[in-house]
């Protein structure tokens, strides 16, 4: 017995480190929040959640937050006369598409930044061209200013066109839980970066909390 | 006498031709990795790294038939751009490539890359032969 228990004690050690599948974070800003629950203050945690909004898919549908309720989705900003960097995005975020299509509870979202030239027929030839059937992979059109306000929401900074005609904006994929929560972006124009955001996607589907919440 | 003659001038014409062979082979390799350069800066992003295009929005390089078809244009392509309708690898493909304002040597050694990767194998598209075809441009 003496001699067994180093090996307990090993063991138990052992199998506190067995790797466990790192959980994603939660990003963006939060703050504390003081409750009073059964008599006592107990202090929470509020995670920065993207706010509610009102867009038009390809198909001429409104899609506002609600339509994303209990969907985990992926969003990114692009529009579809970009010559440098949404060709290669949207290349990139096929492969996700092709990943999950077939999931109910997962989404694309594309805002064009560009509403005045990607109307939405504009935006349906675009999805048909791009092989985009269904609904898992919306382009939304929006004004302007909701969908540049959009965008801070999601950490993201796009600006009006430059002197040589072109929209600055980032090429990130942001990954949203549904708690509408930030939870990892990725460099769309990376193939590398956007094989994590699959293997992040499938974590994410399988942590208890995402499971559980419909 | 006379045979030392001849088989010295023959050694001669073989030095000149193998060496012209390769000052073509030089030209071309020094085409094609400039060429290579450029067109990961310009085109790359639209019709990617193997050529392959994106759908049916961007068409691929791939379609050797195509090019040679229309060698002559293609410097116009890219100094005035490409819109309307175009058949390529038998689909068909309605977009807008946008004008890029390579210089007439950039122009020469991108059209040098694609024309000689992605399957397609046409050779030096030279200088001259730019500058020529940038005259015709509509
Ligand atoms: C903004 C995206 C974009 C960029 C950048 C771009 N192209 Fe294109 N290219 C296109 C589109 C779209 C077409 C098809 C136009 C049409 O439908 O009329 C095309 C057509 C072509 C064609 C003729 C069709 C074919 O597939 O053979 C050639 C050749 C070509 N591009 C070469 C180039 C080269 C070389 C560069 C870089 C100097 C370049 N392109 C940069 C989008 C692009």
């Amino acid at each position: 017995m003496r001699k067994l228990l180093p090996g307990i004690i090993l063991l138990i050690f052992l199998s506190a480190c067995a790797p466990k599948q790192a959980a994603l974070p939660i990003l963006g800003n939060r703050e504390p929040i003081t409750k009073t629950v059964d008599g006592k203050t107990v202090t929470d945690t509020a995670y920065a959640t993207i706010p509610d909004f009102k867009f038009v898919n390809q198909y001429a549908d409104t899609i506002t937050a609600k339509n994303l309720n209990g969907k985990i989705y992926v969003a990114d900003f692009f529009f579809t006369t970009c010559p440098s960097i949404c060709p290669v995005m949207h290349r990139n975020m096929l492969n996700v598409y092709k990943e999950f299509k077939d999931d109910d509870n997962f989404r694309i979202i594309s805002h064009t930044i560009d509403p005045k030239y990607d109307t939405i027929p504009v935006l349906k030839r675009y999805a048909d061209k791009m092989g985009i059937t269904g609904n898992s992979w919306w382009l939304l059109h929006g004004n302007k200013g909701d969908t540049y306000n959009i965008a801070k929401s999601y950490l993201q900074t796009v600006q009006e066109k430059n002197p040589a005609g072109q929209f600055i904006h980032d090429g990130f994929f942001i990954l949203i839980d549904k708690q509408k929560r930030i939870r990892g972006t990725y460099e769309g124009t990376d193939p590398k970066e956007v094989e994590k955001l699959i293997a992040d996607i499938k974590i994410l589907k399988a942590e208890p909390e995402q499971a559980a919440s419909k | 006498m006379k045979l030392k003659l001849i088989s010295g001038i023959l050694l001669l014409i073989i030095v000149f031709a193998v060496s012209c062979q390769s000052d073509k082979q030089v030209e071309f390799n020094r085409y094609y990795s400039g060429g290579s350069a450029i067109y990961q800066a310009h085109c790359e992003n639209c019709h990617g790294a193997k050529g392959e295009g994106l759908q049916a929005l961007i068409p691929p390089l791939t379609d050797s038939i195509y090019l040679k078809n229309n060698k002559a244009s293609l410097s116009c392509y890219i100094k005035k751009g490409l819109k309307g309708k175009i058949i390529i690898h038998e689909r068909e493909f309605e977009g807008e490539m946008p004008v890029d304002d390579l210089a007439p040597i950039e122009i020469a050694k991108v059209l040098t890359y694609v024309t000689n990767s992605f399957g397609n194998k046409m050779g030096t598209i030279d200088l001259q032969r730019v500058q020529a075809d940038l005259e015709k441009c509509r």
